[in-house]
């Protein structure tokens, strides 16, 4: 994309017919570090990847709750993501507030996409640049949304947004048909997967990731929306690298994904005293 | 011709005992306006915060909306500071909450029962307009003026202006304080005709919340 004369406000069409203000916030949201979603019949997760500015700094939130049963992830400027989930926390508790029941999540995405749209009309505003993913559960069900700064939205059943996000679509246009029924635990191992297809070749480790789920479980009993424990993250990391050589990936997976897991866990064995030292400890973790 | 009032008084009281590492909330059941029962099964009690339960007795629409407010304020708190309000940080928010309609005031008498930050059980007494203080036990409601008498003799802490300054909470174990409750509202329910039906007790200690219900007189 290239600088043009349509491009210096939101409110100027260009002659093709496009708002370049507005295309280029979605760029903003491609620069963010990625953001996973998926959904089966009764749960969703959401994993991102944590960057951190500096080896000194803390990581930043990318996921947030909003209410027991629903959850975001943000892909962009974690400033406008902040603001909009403070928006929609504020939307979730008025609404139980009135109608003493949760808000219903396909409610919520449109009174965002709304709000988002407002700002691709004013001259005196700037779109928000952030995409949001977000996972909730309803009476009809669990859902994923997509909101992107453009003020549409969409339903999906797997999506990868941010940096390097096209490696996790990939895996996830290979293996989504079976998303629907599969259980809690493999949903979550399928994010985890994901996410290590946008670190390409980097070690996926619980410090760099950060996992969400919400579901209802197999009693009826709900599982509201909260942030593994890091601890238990790095169980399941260990859990399938470790499964990896076995090949039970075997249907999807082939040769690509064997490569990958060989190398994956070559590169975790390799140097790991080392590697430990100095990202293990997670500087100023809030 | 009587003008309409937005007030009613449901009655009903409510009581809170302070012990060293636990607190007791203890509310009767019954509903009632007028010399009419509404219900005998209405709980009067509301967790607010794993470590804080409030009791209110008066209007139990004003009750209810209290309640509500409250519980989304720490709804609020808790996605700001991430994690749950203390006793002692809602008792303050109560009590703004409660001041903030000085000019039309929450028809409500609470008693915020829990634990402080020590652990330590903590009792806060208010009135309607949010004047607030931190006791070791109290009552609120149509049979306070009977309980209140028979706590202070049974429990009265010494004079604050005693040396060396000593702690507003009671010496008494947490079964000793549950049965204490019982005998006050079986007082009550015997001269006050808003008080009785059902006893609902909640004790609140480091092992969590507890609840039990004790029959009253239903006369």
């Amino acid at each position: 994309m290239f600088r043009n004369q349509y491009d210096t406000d939101v409110t100027t069409w260009s002659p093709a017919g496009r708002l370049f203000q507005v295309e280029y916030a979605m760029e903003a949201v491609k620069q963010g570090s990625a953001a996973i979603g998926l959904r089966s019949k009764t749960h969703v997760v959401l994993a991102c990847v944590n960057k951190a500015q500096s080896e000194l700094s803390s990581h930043q939130r990318k996921i947030f709750k909003v209410d027991d049963h629903i959850g975001v992830a943000i892909a962009g400027l974690t400033a406008d993501g902040r603001v909009l989930s403070r928006y929609m926390r504020s939307e979730c508790i008025n609404y139980s507030f009135t109608y003493e029941s949760p808000l219903p999540v396909g409610r919520l995405v449109v009174q965002l996409a709304d709000k988002a749209q407002v700002c691709t009309q004013r001259s005196w505003k700037r779109p928000y640049g952030v995409g949001l993913l977000v996972a909730g559960l309803d009476e009809s069900g669990a859902h994923l949304y997509y909101n992107c700064p453009s003020g549409n939205y969409f339903e999906y059943q797997a999506f990868a947004i941010g940096s390097r996000s096209q490696a996790a679509k990939t895996y996830l246009e290979r293996r989504f048909e079976s998303f629907n029924d599969s259980s809690r635990d493999e949903l979550v191992k399928d994010a985890l997967i994901a996410v290590r297809e946008t670190l390409q070749g980097e070690t996926l480790k619980s410090s760099i990731c950060t996992v969400a789920v919400v579901g209802i479980n197999e009693d009826g009993t709900n599982e509201p929306f909260h942030i593994l424990d890091q601890d238990a993250v790095q169980k399941l990391i260990d859990a399938f690298e470790i499964v990896k050589e076995p090949a039970t990936e075997a249907p999807a997976a082939a040769e690509p994904e064997g490569a990958d897991g060989a190398g994956a866990s070559d590169a975790a064995q390799d140097p790991p005293a080392p590697a430990a030292a100095d990202e293990g400890a997670a500087p100023m973790e809030i | 011709m009587s003008r309409f009032s937005p007030y009613d008084n449901n009655g009903g009281s409510c009581v809170a005992i302070a012990g060293a590492d636990y607190c007791v909330i203890a509310s009767d059941t019954r509903m009632s306006t007028g010399y009419n029962i509404l219900t005998r099964d209405h709980s009067k009690i509301y967790k607010l915060a794993d470590k804080c339960i409030l009791a209110s007795s008066g209007f139990q629409a004003d009750m209810k909306a209290l309640q509500k407010l409250l519980a989304a304020r720490h709804l609020i708190y808790q996605h700001q500071h991430n994690k749950q309000m203390s006793c002692p940080a809602m008792g303050q928010l109560l009590s703004n909450t409660l001041y903030y309609k000085r000019f039309f005031p929450y028809y409500t008498f609470n008693v915020l029962g829990g634990l402080d930050n020590e652990g330590k059980g903590c009792v806060y007494t208010y009135d309607a307009v949010g004047s607030y203080e931190r006791v070791g036990y109290s009552a609120q409601g149509s049979g306070s003026v009977l309980i209140m008498p028979f706590l202070d003799n049974q429990l009265k802490s010494p004079s604050p202006l005693l040396l060396p300054a000593q702690d507003a909470v009671t010496p008494l174990s947490q079964s000793e304080a549950i049965d204490l409750v019982k005998t006050c509202f079986a007082s009550a329910t015997e001269r006050d005709i808003h008080t009785g039906d059902n006893l609902e007790i909640v004790v609140l200690n480091a092992g969590g919340v507890h609840r039990e219900f004790m029959p009253l007189r239903r006369d």
